[in-house]
């Protein structure tokens, strides 16, 4: 699970001009995090039995969303305290969650196909490969058969029908499913479910130290401005039309 | 500084984004790049590439490699990087280059790029610009420590640019073990329409809210077709059902660069702004003169869009047969 920026929020540069202003920020469950979470519940609802564990590399504030995820059903949650990396790159991320993954065995492993924020999506996969298990990417549908599962992924214009045995990491797209809500008895049982803490220090990823960073970030900017629109009156429809076929074939030469 | 890329074929068709990815590399390599191409009876192809900038191509043609897997083009990505040794790694952030990237980097203990927008090369070692929260900021990136260096390049950014009369490339098989992939491809289903996909499209005509319901999509169609365009559609009338999620542009579907992008009641919120604000030229249609569309577009009629987009459709026909 990934702690992010909501998707309303404004974001503004910080004052090292390669972060974001973290005042006034409101974090969210990344979207297809969400996705990823309630396939995970509705797996468990269909066996009748099993557990989902939720994972996050992050400081202090992950901890909230990771009490939301169990809130909503999640059975136990794992914080990787990463105070003092903030800029983890997608390797050691994917490192940092391969280590702790390692002391349990699980049939599915979930991803969102990204987080919204850095949006490279790489780490479900990247995991996939450091614990040496296949993966379907960007998934829309999902059956679960005996020990193995089929899955719909989205492809340009078309759909790939994946079929692969556990265990197996899923990445999931948007049109998989309704994340539920938590219920007001869902937030009360998460206070008493328990958050196992571990210091990303701790664990063998190099790329905790900026100095092993397999990507950097060097500079954050807010877009270049657009130009002011040139507006092309509507009063006559037919002559707007004609104008504004005139304006990308001769101004901006489009069409 | 060598430079191998992926290329992406299916159904024995190259795709565009790798020709520019190809052509990237030709540029920022000085000369031409390696190139790699997997599939079942591709040998043809790898002729082609050429054109595009590829001096040697590493050849995997496989029946095993017929459909996709991840294993068996991860693979033989693997096995040309081992026999090119490569500076650089270019592969196209198409749906499969998005799936193949990560794996192979976590492979060579390395991350990637992703999804640049800009590329270039400072002593040796590439820089790219690449949109982050969705295309609200942009971030300079590199590869720091990394020796084996990888970006996947956005579609439609880079220009794909082919030379007559280039050396055809030297062309290499590479021998692959045993392919038997877990995850396996049992059939892709393409939708009846084969339309065109937002994430490839030149041009593209949206629709939004101001459309008032799924009945009138034909109004939108008919400019999209006008144009040539492919269809678009805000999150609020995916949300409401009036259209299937592959339509949706957005922090939360398709972020899009098109040439040309055409918003058709489509108020503009950040969400959709986030995935759509980096089009070369956009033209915003909305009855709302305070829609914040407005602050993003180049062009913009006021108005109803059932009066404008007809009209509009109309004059591109006539444009068109001029």
């Amino acid at each position: 699970m990934a702690y992010v920026p909501d998707t309303e929020t404004k974001i503004k540069i910080g004052g090292d001009g390669k972060s974001i202003d973290e005042t006034d920020v409101k974090w969210i469950v990344s979207p297809y995090d969400e996705f990823a979470l309630e396939e995970a519940l509705k797996i468990k609802e269909a066996k009748g039995s099993g557990a989902v564990t939720v994972a996050t590399v992050g400081p202090e504030r992950a901890k909230t969303g990771l009490r939301e995820c169990l809130a909503r059903g999640a059975d136990d949650a794992t914080w990787i305290d990463s105070t003092g990396t903030p800029s983890l790159d997608a390797l050691g991320v994917a490192k940092a969650l391969a280590a702790v993954a390692k002391s349990g065995s699980y049939d599915f492993y979930w991803f969102g196909q990204k987080g919204v924020g850095y949006d490279e999506s790489l780490v479900g996969p990247m995991f996939a490969e450091l614990i040496g298990v296949p993966h379907v990417g960007s998934i829309i549908r999902l059956e679960v058969g005996e020990g193995k599962i089929t899955a719909h992924r989205e492809i340009e214009g078309a759909h790939e029908v994946v079929e692969c045995p556990l265990p197996v990491v899923l990445t999931a797209q948007k049109g998989l499913n309704e994340p539920r809500y938590a219920s007001l008895k869902g937030i009360m049982a998460a206070k008493k479910k328990p958050i196992a803490e571990k210091k990303l220090a701790e664990l063998a990823v190099p790329e905790a130290d900026p100095a092993n960073a397999k990507t950097r970030w060097r500079k954050l900017e807010l877009p270049p401005a657009r130009q002011a629109v040139k507006l092309v009156p509507a009063d006559d429809p037919a002559a707007a039309g004609k104008e504004l076929v005139r304006l990308l074939r001769e101004e901006a030469k489009v069409i | 500084m060598k430079f191998l890329v992926f290329i992406e074929q299916r159904d024995g068709k190259i795709r565009k984004a790798s020709l520019e990815a190809l052509s990237l590399a030709r540029k920022l390599g000085g000369g031409p790049a390696a190139a790699v191409i997997a599939g079942k009876g591709v040998a043809a192809l790898a002729k082609d590439l050429g054109k595009y900038g590829a001096g040697t191509v590493y050849l995997a043609d496989r029946d095993e490699l017929a459909l996709y897997s991840n294993k068996g083009y991860v693979g033989a990505l693997d096995a040309a990087a081992k026999k090119e040794g490569p500076d650089a790694v270019l592969i196209a952030a198409t749906a499969m280059g998005k799936d193949v990237a990560p794996r192979f980097a976590a492979r060579n203990d390395v991350s990637a790029l992703a999804d640049v927008m800009d590329l270039r090369v400072e002593d040796g070692r590439l820089v790219a610009w690449r949109p982050v929260y969705s295309g609200k900021a942009r971030a300079e990136v590199d590869c720091g420590s990394a020796k084996l260096q990888i970006a996947t390049t956005r579609p439609n950014v880079f220009a794909a640019e082919a030379t007559e009369g280039a050396a055809e490339p030297r062309v290499e098989s590479l021998e692959l073990g045993e392919i038997a992939p877990r995850a396996r491809v049992l059939r892709v289903e393409t939708s009846e329409s084969k339309e065109l996909d937002v994430s490839e499209a030149d041009i593209i005509v949206s629709g939004g809210r101001g459309i008032k319901g799924p009945e009138n999509w034909p109004v939108i169609r008919d400019l999209q077709q006008a144009l040539g365009a492919a269809l678009g559609a805000s999150r609020a009338v995916v949300d409401a059902g009036w259209i299937d999620h592959q339509y949706q542009v957005g922090q939360t579907g398709k972020v899009v660069s098109p040439t040309l992008y055409v918003a058709c009641g489509i108020s503009g919120a950040i969400q959709h702004l986030a995935g759509m604000g980096t089009s070369k030229v956009i033209v915003a249609i909305n009855k709302d003169p305070e829609a914040p569309i407005f602050k993003v577009a180049t062009y913009g009629v006021v108005g109803d869009i059932f009066q404008i987009i007809p009209e509009f459709a109309k004059a591109v026909r006539a444009a068109k047969q001029e």
